[in-house]
């Protein structure tokens, strides 16, 4: 009895605070100089893997995706704002467990139908169908018949109802504040059965969605052209009547060619051994768009493995990087990290200032721990420039407090698996392999690399940094659904990563930051070239000016 | 000959059996999980488990190798595990670009190393032969990864005379062709230089000397076809050689064969793909010895096949 009037004075106490809020995300302005038509060239070094939305999971196709396809929530072009995509409004129940999803009217498919509130529960069903085998399909978590699904008990999440043809109730199990993000991943894009069934496991290479672009050709291994959709139901966009990704080209030679005006964006950026070269002569300089993005590079401390079991020895460790060098080391393409978090990421702790660097004070707090003459251990890293590089750097500050660390250079998947081995990897540089946030929201840096959850055999907390206490306010942050106390919920998140820096897990080493490099013709805002969502480039945004 | 054929079908099958075995064990104990490379790195341990269910990769390595050895049997080399597409379809629709590579090459090695090889051996001794010599030791040295690069930068953005990479015509072909093909030219060289030499040396060189033919006739129509036989016969060995030159030119070139589709799959773990093209590289190389072994009888009929 006790328990039921909590919950009403909960309820309550949410419905006074902020009631069922509709979507008014400040919107994209149109740019006025914009111009209709034109033909872009991308390349890329790599095939494109799939355009399945449930399954295309890596920086390329990505953002490719976003352009065939929409899902329900959106982010405002250049921005990591929210805005309704498929979804004309939304309304979020007092506890948070409900979304209610207004649906637009007369959104066609690239093969003509309608999209309705039905398209909706088929897409979710199917990327959380075990036999789909989507990357994402943990995203959906919170959605209420999630575990049957992922048993294979159901066929259909119990949580997604069909109300009419234009809306859709989705119930969670539990309140999930980062809910209307997963609503924008990719894998929750809208998908039209008819198609899928037609090509079955072969949809990621013919992809019908709604969005600004569908595939025109697909020739494997050399290259795939998208064609604007006429029928595109935000007005207005795209502006490019078709884009040519390149397929089997190296970094190296893309940028040649885009010196010799054969191409307007290469995806693979600008190579680094190039990248003085470019930067320093002013013309070239003007066309590359420099930003942040939301990555952060670090070396795990394995928590599980003597003598990094010790809080003190972490710490010491932490204040023997010389972070301003390694980031010297890479031409200053990244500003040296104080906290998990990136300074782009909402949560981002603005007054906190990092361990200093000072090795004679990790060399007293090594002392301190019993360890005076230091120790020997072994430092993983991907065996690509700069990794092995960073890593030498890294070795040097260790041996100047004692601490003699192996190098062990080999490739991304071998590292990867010694990361998630328990009591294999010591130390591992994060460089190849880092985390860039699948979405805007400080939760993501959490769960799978610092969380408990992660902390398993084949994940990918490889500090095996397990704090219960954390994950207990983690929770408690996510259960904060109202955005009227949205500040509340940031504060909540900003504690939980400055927490982790005082057991220091990790040492926080760099952020990168986005250098995109586009030919003289291409137009449209600077932020849609480092646009947070969309790697390399906004693709339904940009225009060419000749 | 029917019977010697037979014997080497047999034993072609089963060299490639071997390979398959050998490849498939080397990945099974590869110290890199492909289940992660696809799952990616936000998927739970249920979703990472569901999908090794769904590939099998949760059997035990006999059972994997046997289901993929009686796929295989049927035609089936599987699908990609990343870019989800039956292995197949990738290989045949990248095969056609390293063949042509491959026959382009053939004719850069054998136009350059011949004519280089007849020049030195012609002039034996002298300063040129030595310098040629010098030459194709630096072309059979040369790393091919240089070799493309500086014919890249030198003749496609100095010069303009061939595109930047690239697939689709001939000009297209020619530096790829060229890289992969220098290499070939050295040993060609030198093969052609003692070859030709031997050949000048007998007597029926003399002879025809002797009784009055010019020189440049009797260099062209009695030394040099002779000189050539045994050469041609290496040409299917050759195929072994570029199956590992065309990964590391393929790259430079930007050219869709086989090569780039195999250094794509090493670095995801696509164990996949990685069987297929290894399997194709392996009936290649067999074929092409196969095929030099039954060329040399015509050539040199002292030699006979049992």
């Amino acid at each position: 009895m006790s328990l039921m009037k909590n919950i009403l004075a909960t309820s309550a106490l949410s419905l006074s605070l902020g009631l069922a809020s509709l979507a008014s995300a400040q919107d994209y302005q149109p740019d006025p100089n914009a111009k209709s038509g034109g033909n872009i060239i991308v390349t890329y070094k790599d095939d494109v893997a799939t355009l399945d939305p449930a399954i295309g999971y890596d920086w390329q196709n990505w953002s490719m995706i976003k352009s065939v396809f929409d899902g329900l929530m959106d982010y405002v072009p250049g921005t990591t704002e929210l805005r309704p995509g498929l979804a004309e409004s939304y309304e979020i129940s007092e506890d948070g467990t409900t979304f209610t999803f207004k649906l637009r009217e007369g959104v066609k498919f690239h093969n003509g139908r309608e999209m309705t509130a039905e398209d909706v529960k088929y897409s979710l069903d199917r990327v959380t169908t075990p036999a789909t085998q989507s990357p994402g399909a943990g995203f959906f978590g919170s959605i209420k018949g999630y575990d049957a699904m992922a048993d294979g008990s159901a066929t259909s999440l119990e949580g997604v109802t069909v109300v009419d043809p234009y809306t859709v109730k989705i119930e969670l199990s539990r309140p999930d504040a980062t809910f209307l993000h997963v609503m924008a991943l990719n894998f929750a894009s809208v998908v039209p059965k008819e198609a899928v069934d037609e090509y079955g496991a072969d949809f990621g290479k013919h992809p019908v969605g709604t969005g600004a672009f569908k595939l025109a050709d697909w020739t494997i291994g050399q290259k795939l052209v998208f064609e604007k959709n006429a029928d595109y139901w935000r007005p207005g966009v795209p502006y490019l009547d078709s884009i040519t990704f390149e397929v089997g080209q190296e970094p190296i030679v893309a940028l040649l060619r885009l010196q010799k005006g054969e191409v307007d964006v290469p995806g693979d950026g600008i190579p680094p051994a190039k990248f003085n070269e470019v930067m320093g002569n002013p013309d070239e300089a003007k066309q590359v768009v420099v930003g942040g993005q939301l990555h952060t590079g670090y070396i795990t401390l394995n928590v599980e493995m003597a003598p990094f079991d010790k809080v003190e020895v972490r710490q010491a460790i932490n204040m023997a990087i010389n972070k301003d060098r390694i980031v010297q080391m890479i031409n200053g393409r990244a500003t040296p990290a104080t906290q998990p978090l990136p300074p782009s990421m909402p949560g981002y702790t603005k007054d906190y200032a990092g361990y200093p660097f000072d090795p004679a004070k990790a060399k007293e707090m090594l002392a301190e721990a019993g360890l005076p003459d230091g120790f020997e251990t072994e430092l993983y890293v991907m065996n690509t420039d700069p990794n092995p590089r960073i890593a030498q750097a890294i070795q040097q500050d260790l041996a100047a407090i004692g601490v003699k660390a192996d190098i062990k250079a080999l490739a991304q998947a071998n590292v990867i698996e010694a990361g998630g081995t328990p009591k294999t990897a010591p130390m591992i540089w994060s460089g190849g392999m880092a985390w860039i946030a699948d979405f805007p929201d400080p939760s993501n840096f959490y769960g799978p690399i610092l969380g408990c959850a992660g902390a398993v055999e084949g994940g990918w907390n490889w500090s095996w940094y397990c704090n219960k206490d954390l994950d207990a306010m983690a929770t408690e942050a996510d259960s904060i659904t109202d955005p009227a106390k949205q500040d509340e919920r940031l504060q909540k998140w900003s504690d939980v990563y400055m927490k982790v820096m005082e057991d220091a897990p990790w040492v926080p080493v760099f952020n990168e930051n986005r250098y995109t490099m586009k030919s003289t013709r291409m137009g449209g805002a600077d932020a849609l070239y480092v646009d947070p969502v969309s790697i390399p480039v906004n693709y339904d945004y940009v225009y060419v000016t000749e | 000959m029917l019977a010697y054929l037979i014997r080497r079908l047999i034993q072609a099958a089963l060299i490639l059996l071997g390979v398959s075995f050998i490849t498939f064990f080397l990945l099974f104990v590869l110290p890199a999980d492909p289940v992660r490379q696809i799952a990616g790195r936000s998927a739970t341990p249920e979703t990472v488990a569901n999908i090794r269910h769904q590939l099998g990769l949760d059997q035990p390595f006999v059972a994997q190798y046997w289901r993929y050895l009686t796929g295989l049997f049927q035609g089936d080399m599987g699908r990609s595990y990343l870019q989800k597409t039956e292995v197949a379809t990738l290989i045949t629709a990248r095969l056609p670009a390293t063949l042509l590579l491959m026959l382009g090459a053939i004719v850069a090695e054998l136009v350059m190393g011949l004519t280089l090889g007849i020049v030195a051996a012609i002039r034996r001794g002298g300063a040129l032969d030595q310098s040629l010599m010098i030459t194709s030791f630096v072309a059979v040295s040369a790393p091919q990864f240089v070799v493309g690069l500086l014919l890249l930068y030198v003749f496609a953005v100095k010069l303009s005379w061939f595109p930047i990479g690239g697939y689709g015509s001939f000009s297209n072909l020619v530096l790829p062709a060229l890289t992969l093909g220098i290499m070939g030219s050295g040993w060609y060289s030198r093969m052609m230089r003692s070859s030709m030499i031997d050949v000048l040396r007998s007597d029926y060189i003399r002879t025809a000397r002797a009784k009055g033919l010019r020189r440049a006739r009797v260099l062209a129509l009695h030394a040099m076809p002779n000189a050539i036989l045994p050469i041609i016969a290496m040409i299917g060995i050759d195929i072994g050689i570029f199956m590992s030159g065309i990964v590391v030119v393929e790259s430079v070139f930007g050219w869709p064969g086989i090569g780039q589709l195999a250094w794509q799959a090493i670095q995801r773990v696509d164990i996949p793909i990685i069987m297929g093209v290894t399997l194709v590289s392996a009936c290649a190389i067999v074929l092409g010895n196969l095929l030099a072994d039954l060329i040399t009888p015509f050539i040199d009929p002292r030699i006979k096949l049992r």
